[in-house]
């Protein structure tokens, strides 16, 4: 079981509490399919992803953005047990949408960048290792069930 | 491959790191110690608490090397040469640490240059911090 400090649960929730999940969430996606171009193999049927303009005008991108940022609130609300809680989930990226779950890794990175843009200096390196620990686990817990 | 395109959005922000080399590069190394604590053994010899003569020459040091190399991209297993002799032998980094410490210099650059850090800026520092590293670790065996 992951162990959290006050100072950890304090700062995550913090973060959440302020985000603009509809902001956030189609930034992080967008910059994913950007940065990393091979993750656009997971989003055939999404249209046009031909360059950076197109993904950031892409309706279906900012809708996905916006559940993946959602999901994190299952652990956000159960962080004393993500592993139990990302289960089906799980199961569901790696038997049906056949994820590979190194990507899970790189939405990570771009999720905690694009926080650090909106949150400027207030990203202080502790609340990095905060947001980056919780992120770190819920990226483990999506690749707990594939076999 | 880095295209013109690219190349130009790289010097552009080097540009800008450049002048406030300390702070940037103090700042990534502070957070690539409090997220990746192993990374803390290389400094042992070292006084790395915030704001630290140490931690401030080295950060510069670092963020000096990478603008210098941004310069001219195409010459880095020339310029980089005694920085790899340097690593391979002395140091002996795991180079696997290049890539947290690149990443963490990705999110000071985005918390220094906030929304003007776009997706395609991000894409090509990343593309450029890979190439160094991998240019950095060419010594090694």
């Amino acid at each position: 079981m992951v162990e959290w400090t006050d100072f950890e649960r304090a700062t995550i929730q913090g973060i959440f509490d302020k985000m603009e999940y509809e902001v956030v969430g189609p930034a992080a996606l967008c910059r994913c399919l950007v940065v990393y171009p091979w993750t656009q193999r997971y989003f055939g049927n999404f249209g046009n992803l031909y360059n950076a303009a197109a993904i950031l005008a892409n309706p279906l991108v900012a809708k996905h953005g916006t559940t993946i940022l959602h999901g994190l609130d299952r652990a956000l609300k159960n962080m004393d047990n993500i592993k139990a809680t990302y289960a089906e989930l799980s199961v569901l990226h790696s038997e049906k949408l056949h994820v590979d779950p190194d990507n899970f890794k790189l939405l990570s990175d771009c999720l905690t960048i694009v926080v650090a843009a909106k949150m400027g200096a207030d990203f202080t390196p502790d609340v990095q290792a905060a947001f980056q620990k919780f992120l770190s686990v819920v990226v483990s817990a999506l690749g707990r069930q594939y076999h | 491959m880095l295209s013109k395109k690219e190349k130009e959005l790289i010097a552009e922000i080097c540009g800008k790191l450049t002048p406030v080399a300390e702070d940037i590069g103090s700042d990534a190394l502070l957070r690539m110690f409090a997220t990746f604590p192993g990374t803390k053994t290389y400094f042992s010899h070292l006084d790395i608490s915030p704001r630290s003569p140490h931690l401030l020459s080295h950060g510069k040091k670092i963020v000096l090397a990478i603008a210098e190399g941004a310069k001219d991209i195409s010459q880095l297993a020339v310029s980089l040469g005694p920085l790899q002799t340097f690593h391979a032998y002395q140091l002996r980094i795991v180079p696997t640490n290049f890539k947290i410490l690149s990443h963490c210099m990705l999110v000071t650059i985005a918390c220094h240059m906030g929304d003007d850090f776009t997706p395609v800026a991000h894409a090509a520092m990343d593309k450029y911090l890979s190439a160094f590293a991998a240019v950095l670790a060419e010594k090694y065996r």
